[in-house]
């Protein structure tokens, strides 16, 4: 009865201090059945990736706004992979310019959402992540 | 057990996978429980409870610095409830710890409750067991407490820290009954708002009265200390870690400690006895012949349940004394 | 956030094929197919909307026309049929005076035989709106009691006799980028090009008082705004614009105090004396905790910082609008109108109540309160929210403060168009939509006013973008001739009865407020954070659902989205700040900063008033970050509550 539930990492990386989005998207990802740890404001990708270590998660959902993306979510896919935690989902949401995507793609994002994009999507979408990543 | 000897070598990573196939009921995790086992039973264990908003978090980041200070290291369990509408939780006590977040001494992992009643998640006690073994001589477990049914707490941990708030209004009474069951120290916390000390007052005119009705674990030596503490300010979390380590002394000066330990021990065993037992049974009765004539029976109202179910095992174990 | 500043709905994740077969992929693109509703209530059909080709955009449709919308749920307001009840997490529940409070006049004859476009009309808050108003619905309207005339208590059709006949709302657009020397030309372009206050935004690190050497700063530098660190910064800032012609308004909250001490420094250097200096700082740090979420200390040394500005300004900078009482930020986090009316104005009777309990006199200090709202884009609850602002405020500042001069009874305020209202898809529709919203604020009587750009969405704007913002404006003061009379809208019965409802659902969360101990209570138990998250949930499932429609996301939708250049902050921008940063350091005399600094810790530790040793610290070029460092130390920092 306890089997396997989905946790989800929703961060808001660097000063950027709007939280209305990643929010509203932990609260989506509740509304799907899964556990969703949410760390607060103003935090360091180190601060990011140990709580993503410590709560074992399988997905680390960034929020930026602050268009400051291109500095930290590589340092956050960088961290992971230091860490030995590379399998685990990272995606990126906020105010991301389109050319600015392939880089964070590049860099370990395995998928990005920009201003727009349906809730139900975003969960779908992380759902059909995970179900393609090999059996841990 | 490979995943436990990284474990138990201060991986921090196979301590988080370890606690993941835990509350997952992965196959994997009775070997885990196994292997494990030996290495437990040292850690100093505390609880943390009370109604939402009470600032529990706050006290537990400062509670973890304080343990830090004097050279623990520490792990925190944060319990949360699971919504029973979607199967979701939203677990958000780490926010609130932010001294311990940075701090490579201190582990920090929520549990969602998955349905369960009591205030805890299914496997609390294992999850516990787990930081023990990887090292945390210090094991914080906190939950929501909310009223009479969320006990549960003070059976993983030594000393029961209830934190109370002033300006609750009436769901205040619902929780003050459950408190004098279970409260080893009280917090009243935000005590800088209005009514902390009418709280205060209150508290320990209730304790008061229900001193000689007070049975249970810290026995009636043990006056339970009303603490007054501002969590975000630090004022009174040193008379609080003062005030649950005085606990901790008197249980081992006492040896009710021990005594307590062997109870829950006990009653582990027992739990899984009847767990175990119980499947056996049950996996029995259900391809044994007798199973469709009783319930035959008991449809027809010719035999109540009970006397089937005795008949029953009492047919279960003549099968079983004839296997060995 | 995601989904910033628009609804939501097939813009889609830009994943590529790393992750998920093409197969897949294709469907996710299109958008077109949906999940079961998440929270669980039934799926509805929409009739198709004429104009919309069916399998092109949105979700499937039923082609049916005579198949009626039955989205509703909850108790159906003036109309006798039910809909399925609401289930206790139905986002659809809520919303401002859904099923609750009085109902609109029904007037059964209006309702078109076959049913109606929707089920339901709501406004982007989720209040229902009725098909008609009528006399019933201002019945007990007193003219002189209620309305007044404009310059006249309680001020409800205007502050001023004349309003827009006398002189025109400020066009004040919001900008700043980069470096300083950056944003200074900006100002120059935009004064050249007849914008008539200056509006400084600031870089995250700067709004949370770090310096651009910090290593929290790093990628942050000149972002979202100009980074200032140091007087230097400022000086270049306002270089060869005269302080004493322009007005300035600064969008900084808790580090206010120090930026302003900057402010009036240059303008000394200048030679203009801060008696004739003209402008606003937001200082604004109650709606930090509820919404914008930049605070730093914790709300009573805040409260401190704050009517420390209020005596400063009262006694030596009379011109100055010491604090601008924001529900612009509040209604960006998600709140309704009624939220963002009742908790900005919560908010303001707070500042008065610190003020008076600092020893001021209201009088000295409320003429210069002024305020900040959101202009949204349903065009009538905005206006009404304008005006119910201004009689609840005259009301309350004569009756409940004891105010005496009328000018402490006059809300004035800025109005910025919603930023959460753009859409990244089809850009220029932006364009559209800020010109409603503007109306809808000069049509409110707002003071100045901001309009946001089209691709604001995005990124900061281009100069063609934001000068497109600024002719909006001056088209709707030269042209449409809405600017030749005031009040217009007064004494329509919709206008009116919509006025009266928000007031009285303002003053019910006044009262919810009250019994929870206050506005600084109401924020420690995550009264404001949790109303404001519960309502942006709703309104995004309202927009998932159909329910309201967004143009370009939602319904009219477009399979290529549109590309428009956006403005990109280059690297160099942080690489050239810190320079100018180190420069600085290298140059100063780290006695007197020294010295500065310890004046700063011992004032703070005082009752005093922290502007002085404020000044002198800034011309001693101590930087943002060591005088805020000092304060850290002093004040604490804050940590809010963890509220979904």
């Amino acid at each position: 009865m306890t089997r396997g539930k989905v946790r989800v990492l929703v961060a808001k990386p660097g000063l950027d201090s709007h939280d209305r989005g990643a929010k509203v998207v932990a609260r989506a990802y509740r509304d799907a059945g899964m556990e969703v740890i949410y760390t607060g404001l103003h935090q360091t990708p180190e601060q990011i990736v140990e709580a993503a270590v410590q709560e074992d998660v399988d997905v680390v959902a960034l929020s930026i706004l602050s268009g400051a993306h291109s500095v930290l979510v590589p340092r956050v896919a960088e961290l992971l992979r230091a860490r030995g935690a590379e399998d685990v989902v990272l995606l990126v949401g906020g105010i991301i310019p389109e050319e600015d995507v392939p880089a964070l793609r590049e860099a370990g994002a395995a998928g990005v959402f920009g201003p727009g994009s349906d809730l139900d999507e975003i969960v779908s979408f992380t759902v059909a992540c995970l179900e393609r990543r090999k059996p841990s | 057990m490979e995943l436990v000897e990284r474990l138990l070598d201060g991986d921090r990573r196979a301590l988080a996978r370890a606690i993941t196939l835990t509350e997952n009921e992965d196959p994997r995790a009775a070997e885990l429980a196994r292997a494990v086992f030996p290495h437990t039973g040292r850690a100093r264990t505390l609880g943390v409870t009370g109604p939402p908003g009470a600032g529990k978090s706050t006290l537990v980041d400062g509670l973890t610095h304080l343990y830090r200070r004097s050279g623990r290291r520490v792990g925190v369990v944060a319990v949360d409830p699971t919504s029973p509408f979607t199967g979701g939780a939203i677990l958000g006590d780490r926010i609130r710890m932010r001294r311990g977040s940075a701090d490579p001494d201190v582990f920090i992992r929520s549990l969602a409750t998955r349905g369960h009643v009591g205030g805890l998640s299914w496997h609390t006690g294992s999850v516990v067991r787990l930081l023990d073994a990887a090292g945390f001589d210090t094991v914080i477990i906190e939950t929501v407490g909310a009223g009479q049914a969320e006990v549960e707490v003070m059976r993983y941990a030594e000393t029961t820290i209830v934190v109370m708030v002033p300006g609750l209004g009436d769901e205040v009474q619902a929780i003050k009954a459950g408190i004098l069951e279970i409260a080893d120290v009280i917090a009243v916390n935000k005590a800088d708002r209005e009514g902390a000390d009418s709280l205060v007052r209150e508290l320990e005119m209730m304790l008061e009265l229900g001193k000689r009705s007070r049975g249970g674990r810290s026995g009636e030596a043990w006056a339970v200390p009303v603490v007054k503490t501002v969590a975000t300010t630090d004022e009174g979390m040193e008379d609080l870690f003062a005030a649950a380590e005085r606990h901790r002394e008197h249980l081992a000066s006492t040896g009710e400690l021990e005594a307590w330990r062997t109870r829950e021990l006990a009653a582990e065993v027992t739990g899984l006895i009847r767990d175990l037992a119980g499947q056996k049974a049950q996996a029995w009765a259900e391809t044994a012949g007798a199973w469709k004539e009783a319930l035959a029976q008991v449809a027809a109202r010719r035999i109540d349940p009970r006397t089937a179910a005795d008949k029953l095992v009492a047919e279960f174990l003549a099968c079983a004394r004839s296997w060995s | 956030m995601w989904f910033v500043r628009s609804g939501s709905l097939p813009f889609v994740a830009q994943a590529g094929s790393g992750c998920i077969s093409s197969e897949v992929w294709k469907r996710f693109s299109t958008g077109r197919s949906r999940g079961a509703g998440l929270a669980g209530t039934a799926r509805t059909r929409r009739a198709v909307r004429p104009g919309r080709r069916p399998g092109q955009g949105g979700r499937l449709v039923n082609e049916d026309p005579k198949v009626k919308p039955s989205r509703s749920c909850g108790p159906e307001r003036g109309v006798g049929r039910q809909g399925p009840a609401c289930g206790p997490d139905d986002p659809r529940r809520g919303g401002d005076a859904v099923g609750a409070g009085t109902s609109p006049t029904d007037i059964p004859e209006h309702r078109p035989k076959g049913g109606e476009r929707r089920s339901r009309f709501i406004t982007v808050s989720g209040r229902e709106i009725a098909p008609v108003y009528g006399p019933d619905d201002i019945a007990g309207l007193d003219y002189d009691r209620d309305l007044g005339r404009p310059g006249e208590f309680p001020y409800t059709r205007g502050i001023h006799k004349t309003m827009y006949r006398g002189r025109l709302w400020t066009m004040r657009q919001f900008s700043g980028f980069g470096t300083a020397e950056q944003s200074n030309e900006r100002y120059k372009y935009l004064l050249r090009h007849g914008q008539t206050g200056l509006s400084v935004a600031f870089d995250f690190p700067t709004l949370l008082g770090y310096d651009s050497d910090h290593e929290r700063a790093r990628g942050e530098v000149g972002r979202l705004g100009v980074a200032v660190d140091t007087l230097a910064d400022m000086e270049i800032l306002f270089k060869g614009i005269p302080l004493d012609r322009v007005s300035t308004s600064m969008t900084i909250n808790a580090p206010a105090a120090v930026i302003w001490a900057m402010y009036i420094a240059v303008a000394e250097k200048q030679g203009v004396p801060p008696e004739v200096l003209n402008g606003t700082i937001q200082n604004d740090i109650l709606k930090e905790y509820i919404a914008q979420k930049t605070f730093i200390f914790p709300p009573a040394p805040s409260m401190r910082l704050i009517t420390d500005t209020f005596a400063f300004g009262t006694e030596r900078v009379p011109k100055w609008n010491t604090i601008s009482i924001s529900g612009y930020h509040i209604r960006e986090a998600g709140a309704t109108a009624v939220q963002e009316l009742a908790f900005t104005l919560a908010d303001g009777f707070e500042y008065v109540r610190a003020g008076i309990e600092a020893g001021l006199d209201v009088d000295a200090f409320a003429p210069r309160l002024s305020f900040f709202f959101n202009s949204h884009i349903d065009f009538f609850e905005e206006i009404a929210k304008f005006r119910a602002a201004r009689r609840i405020w005259a009301r309350a500042m004569r009756e409940r403060f004891g105010a005496r001069n009328p000018r402490s009874w006059t809300l004035r305020f800025h109005t910025q168009t919603a930023g959460v209202s753009l859409t990244a898809q089809q850009p220029e529709n932006n364009i559209v939509r800020t010109a409603y919203e503007a109306l809808a604020a000069v049509l409110g009587g707002t003071q100045s006013l901001h309009t946001n750009s089209m691709d604001e969405a995005m990124a900061l704007p281009t100069e063609k973008a934001v000068k497109i913002a600024l002719r909006t404006q001056q088209i709707l003061a030269e042209e449409t001739g809405v600017a030749n009379t005031i009040d217009p809208l007064a004494g329509s019965y919709f206008v009116e009865s919509l006025t009266d409802r928000m007031e009285e659902e303002a003053q019910a969360y006044f009262d919810r407020i009250e019994a929870l101990g206050g506005v600084i209570a109401a924020i420690e138990k995550g009264f404001f954070q949790r109303e404001i998250a519960d309502a942006a949930y709703r309104f995004q499932r309202q927009v998932q659902s159909g329910e309201l429609s967004v143009v370009g996301v939602n319904c009219y939708v477009e399979s290529e989205p549109g590309r428009i250049e956006l403005l990109k902050i280059p690297p160099e921008v942080e690489k050239r700040q810190l320079e100018r940063l180190r420069e600085v350091k290298a140059r100063r005399d780290p006695g007197r900063v020294r010295a500065a600094l310890e004046a700063v810790r011992e004032r703070a530790r005082s009752k005093e008033n922290m502007m002085p040793v404020f000044l002198e610290a800034v011309k001693a070029y101590a930087t943002l970050g060591e005088i805020i460092g000092v304060l850290r130390e002093e004040f604490g920092e804050y940590q809010e509550p963890a509220i979904f």
